[in-house]
């Protein structure tokens, strides 16, 4: 038998960091990086005696969560603590939602494998407080207590089972990462893990009851994701095909080892003992308090996408290339804006910069410049001042040291020759080098012309204007 | 002149007024009398006499506008369950023994802005858990009015201090009963205000939805004036009530003509002492001839509250407590050979046994498979019981009932038998969980000389009634006039 003859399912707990200014129980920063224990309070670091006092802004930025993912919004909501001890876990029960969460029964729309469009349905969004960190000293055997993020706002996605394969999960997890970033209440930087997954995966044959599962914890890079669940699904097609009864675990997923690792069985699975928080009262929300966040919602990828299309006349493939994020896509808005050449910036956006973005394995969050910077190339190009070869090395220099990309041309001497006089110099020099071409020119041979223009171009560094050199040899030639 | 200590708040206040006294006066008189009997009554775990004795020279010193400071520079005790910024908090626990707080609970920041120098903390019950403060780990607490006898709990420290005048009032905080019967049995006012009132921020948590501060004192009167202080929203505190601020002395000495008492016969039954029955008669009597308008009436409920009372306490407890596990405060034991070690270990050496009790119990019946059969009914019972409150204050303005069934009990008496040790609180358990006001005041001694107490419990946020009602017999009876304790 082979993978064929089974289906994978696979549901995601995706873990967010929401961007509010403070934590979601005291107002401390949820700044990201500061030194070890600098962004703590009584309350966060839980002091005897201190309560939560939970930030307006957190509920306000799940809801939007939930609207852009199609949920109903609960209009009765309630905040449990969930109990369990660990060091980076100061009052031994973090508080989060447990039968009450604040949105419920979304989905999300991606493309399947084969490229036809799908639902995934989340079955609810709830908001929750992050733990600390532990950190391990290298002088000793012991672990070191970091509770800045204890206390930073998270919501948790829940989506159904839905997902059949490693590429779906990857389209959805990219989807979800672009929805929240759109609407602006998660920065989704894997790499500081404010964007972190839980992964259910189990296998069956079609027609028959669904697998058992194993969940991998806490992954975060969209690469590792795919990478856990393709060894999950070999290694339990594996154990399924060598009679191997599938037990209900948790894994840990190794990205160095390339594999998993059972953390522990459902037997061990702790008891976290959820009530309702007595602390904190009831989260009560009016229809005029979800209608105007609504309202307020900011325009969403797919909207976008159709923009581009009707209005810019964008093919579906480059226009979903650029909401795939919001950076891309808003530096597509504002560039394409300032320089009223939409499809130039799509051009670039699309194939340069891109392919840079590749090659560094960079996220378009990490482009360094401007979108006025990359109006500004375009422009540059548009009037013939530089010529687009040269732009390329302008976005290059944009990448490792962003300014203006005039004063960037200025600096390199980069500007293109388009003064008449100056063209018709190396024009003259390069005929006078190279009397074989105007005899191949004049017996017929388009081709000459080319290589005399290449041949100026060399002798110019590539800075003469390409359109003036055309019309300035064929005018000699013709003579 | 009489003697300093045994003036009450309002007393104390006209005195600084009239510059009778200064603020340097009072406080080295409660210095000198705690000096003397702290041996015996053993009320404090922590005393801070000589910084408040700076404090009051820098409030006489400075030219405080009385009018508007009327109490500045008379000072309070502090149960040692409230958050003190530089004074250590130890609940009466091993596990905080040395903790001091790095902050100000907002009760301490409220009488700080009052001008009341602290003389000290006040032992407990661990935790606020017990009946008769012998729960500490800290010391024993005796009663004034019997050396061998408790002084009730858990708030036994504050009320043995003001019964044996070296506070003139104190802070307690009450659970299911922690104000109120100590108060009974020391013979003083104790206050358990609406749940709500007063905020929680920095009273360390026993049982987070029960759980109210209020004031112990020597007279209604002063209970009034604390109240008024201690009272109000507080944004730290979601569970705070916004409510209009109230001037809880304004209607106290209102007559009390026409007032409507119910007396619930469900707390004049079986284990409820005849003497203590007598006593709450005569106060019946008392009530009618003040032109109170009294009718039994009937609160069939309660006899479930103290069961509801223990799962929804334990229940809380065991997660509020959870933070007291050695890592960043606190008592952390010495040997462990790995992080679960080092979390039961600090537990099992830091706890006491009724802490430890407690724990267990709230944990079993919030755990899977228990909660709907505990926790889930205790809550629907808690509704139950509130109806039932809600139906009588249609009724009547206030009901009146026993605070305990017994007066204080011998130390060491109930040690072995925790059963018995929670009847202690079957009278006073079901206000915290229909979250109503109920005030203690003295109603006479029994035939030993042991103070008796009587409840007075209002509708929710109706403190002004009860203290009125309290008043107006407190003024009939003249308890502290004709009755002072032996120490």
């Amino acid at each position: 038998m082979s993978r064929e003859d089974y289906e994978v399912v696979i549901g995601l707990e995706v873990h967010a960091e929401l961007s509010t200014r403070t934590k979601i129980f005291c107002s401390c920063s949820t700044e990201f990086g500061a030194n070890e224990n600098t962004h703590v309070c009584p309350i966060c670091t839980a002091m005897p005696g201190a309560l939560p006092k939970l930030n307006e802004k957190v509920v306000e930025y799940a809801v939007k969560a939930g609207l852009a993912t199609n949920c109903s919004i609960s209009q009765d909501s309630k905040n449990d603590r969930k109990n369990y001890f660990y060091p980076d876990l100061p009052k031994s029960y973090q508080i989060s939602q447990f039968d009450k969460p604040l949105c419920n029964h979304g989905y999300v729309e991606i493309e399947d494998d084969d490229g036809n469009k799908k639902k995934v349905r989340i079955l609810r969004i709830h908001i929750e407080e992050d733990a600390g960190k532990l950190n391990h000293d290298e002088y000793s055997s012991g672990s070191l207590v970091d509770l800045n993020r204890a206390g930073v706002p998270l919501i948790e996605i829940v989506s159904e089972p839905d997902l059949r394969s490693s590429g779906e999960a990857d389209r959805y997890l990219k989807k979800l990462k672009s929805i929240l970033q759109y609407i602006n209440v998660s920065d989704c930087k894997m790499e500081e893990g404010s964007l972190r997954a839980d992964v259910n995966v189990s296998i069956h044959k079609p027609g028959t009851e669904l697998g058992t599962r194993h969940e991998m914890k806490n992954i975060n890079s969209f690469k590792a994701i795919q990478r856990a669940i393709e060894y999950e699904i070999d290694s339990q097609i594996d154990d399924a095909e060598n009679g191997k009864v599938i037990q209900q675990e948790t894994m840990r997923w190794d990205d160095l080892e390339g594999r998993t690792f059972p953390m522990r069985s459902k037997e061990d699975a702790q008891d976290y003992r959820y009530f309702p928080d007595p602390d904190l009262v009831a989260i009560k929300l009016s229809d005029e308090y979800i209608n105007n966040i609504k309202e307020n919602l900011p325009e969403l990828p797919e909207s976008r996408k159709v923009r581009y299309m009707e209005e810019i006349g964008l093919s579906e493939k480059d226009a979903d290339a650029l909401v795939s994020s919001r950076r891309f896509s808003d530096i597509f808005e504002e560039a394409g804006k300032i320089c009223n050449d939409y499809k130039s910036v799509c051009n670039w956006l699309t194939s340069d910069i891109s392919r840079i973005l590749n090659e560094g394995e960079m996220d378009p969050e990490e482009i360094p410049f401007k979108a006025k910077e990359l109006a500004e190339l375009v422009s540059l190009i548009n009037d013939g001042t530089i010529s687009s070869k040269i732009g390329k090395k302008v976005l290059e220099e944009l990448f490792k040291e962003p300014r203006s990309p005039k004063k960037i041309i200025e600096e390199k001497g980069w500007v293109q020759i388009s003064d008449e006089s100056e063209i018709k110099e190396v024009v003259m020099t390069v005929l006078e080098a190279n009397p074989q071409s105007i005899v191949d020119f004049k017996a017929g041979k388009d081709r000459a012309l080319g290589f005399l223009v290449g041949q100026a171009m060399k002798a110019t560094k590539g800075k003469a204007n390409p359109q003036m050199l055309n019309k300035m040899f064929l005018e000699e030639l013709k003579k | 002149m009489e003697e300093i200590t045994t003036l009450t708040v309002h007393e104390l206040s006209k005195k600084l007024e009239n510059k009778e006294l200064t603020s340097e006066k009072i406080v080295e008189a409660y210095a000198k009398r705690i000096e003397e009997k702290e041996k015996d009554v053993g009320a404090f775990v922590t005393v801070t006499a000589q910084q408040a004795l700076e404090e009051a020279k820098r409030i006489d010193s400075e030219n405080i506008d009385r009018e508007n400071n009327k109490y500045a520079g008379i000072p309070i005790g502090i149960k040692d369950n409230i958050c003190t910024k530089g004074v250590k908090t130890t609940c009466s626990s091993k596990m905080l023994e040395n903790f001091v707080a790095p902050y100000d609970a907002t009760v301490t920041q409220k009488i700080n802005s009052e001008m009341l120098p602290s003389l000290g903390k006040l032992n407990m019950d661990e935790f606020a858990m017990g009946s008769s403060t012998e729960n500490s780990a800290i010391k024993v607490t005796h009663n004034p009015w019997d050396l061998n006898k408790v002084p009730g709990g858990s708030s036994g420290g504050s009320a043995a201090a003001v019964a044996a005048n070296m506070v003139p009032w104190a802070l307690g905080s009450d659970t299911g009963g922690s104000i109120r019967e100590p108060a009974s049995f020391c013979g003083v006012v104790g206050l358990k205000p609406t749940y709500g009132l007063v905020s929680r921020y920095g009273l360390v948590a026993f049982a987070s939805s029960l759980d109210q501060i209020g004031p112990i004192t020597k007279d209604v009167e002063d209970s009034a004036i604390l109240l008024n202080m201690i009272a109000g929203h507080d944004e730290m505190d979601s569970t705070s009530y916004d409510i209009p601020k109230i001037d809880y002395t304004a209607s106290l000495k209102n007559d009390i003509k026409g007032k409507k008492i119910g007396v619930p016969k469900e707390f004049f039954g079986e284990g409820i002492n005849e003497e203590v029955k007598t006593k709450l008669r005569e106060a019946i009597e008392i009530y009618k001839e003040l032109g109170a308008v009294v009718e039994d009436c009937s609160l069939d409920v309660a006899e479930y509250s103290l069961a509801t009372y223990y799962i929804i306490a334990c229940a809380e407890a065991s997660s509020n407590l959870g933070r007291f596990d050695g890592i960043r405060y606190g008592y952390r034991a010495k040997d462990f050979s790995n992080l679960k070690e080092l979390f039961t270990n600090s537990r099992t050496e830091a706890f006491g046994d009724e802490v430890k009790r407690r724990i267990i119990l709230g944990t079993y019946v919030l755990s899977s498979g228990y909660y709907d059969a505990y926790y889930k009914k205790a809550q629907k019972v808690r509704t139950l019981v509130k109806n039932k409150f809600d139906e009588c204050f249609k009724k009547y303005d206030v009901l009146l009932t026993p605070v305990a069934p017994t007066t204080a009990f011998e130390i060491g008496s109930k040690l072995n038998n925790p059963m018995e040790m929670y009847l202690a609180d079957i009278c006073t358990v079901s206000i915290n969980i229909a979250s109503v006001p109920a005030i203690s005041i003295p109603c006479g001694v029994d035939s030993k000389g042991m103070p008796i107490g009587m409840q007075l419990i209002g509708n929710r946020f109706n403190e002004e009634t009860i203290l009125n009602v309290a008043y107006a017999f407190e003024q009939k009876i003249e308890f502290r006039e004709n009755y002072k304790p032996s120490c």
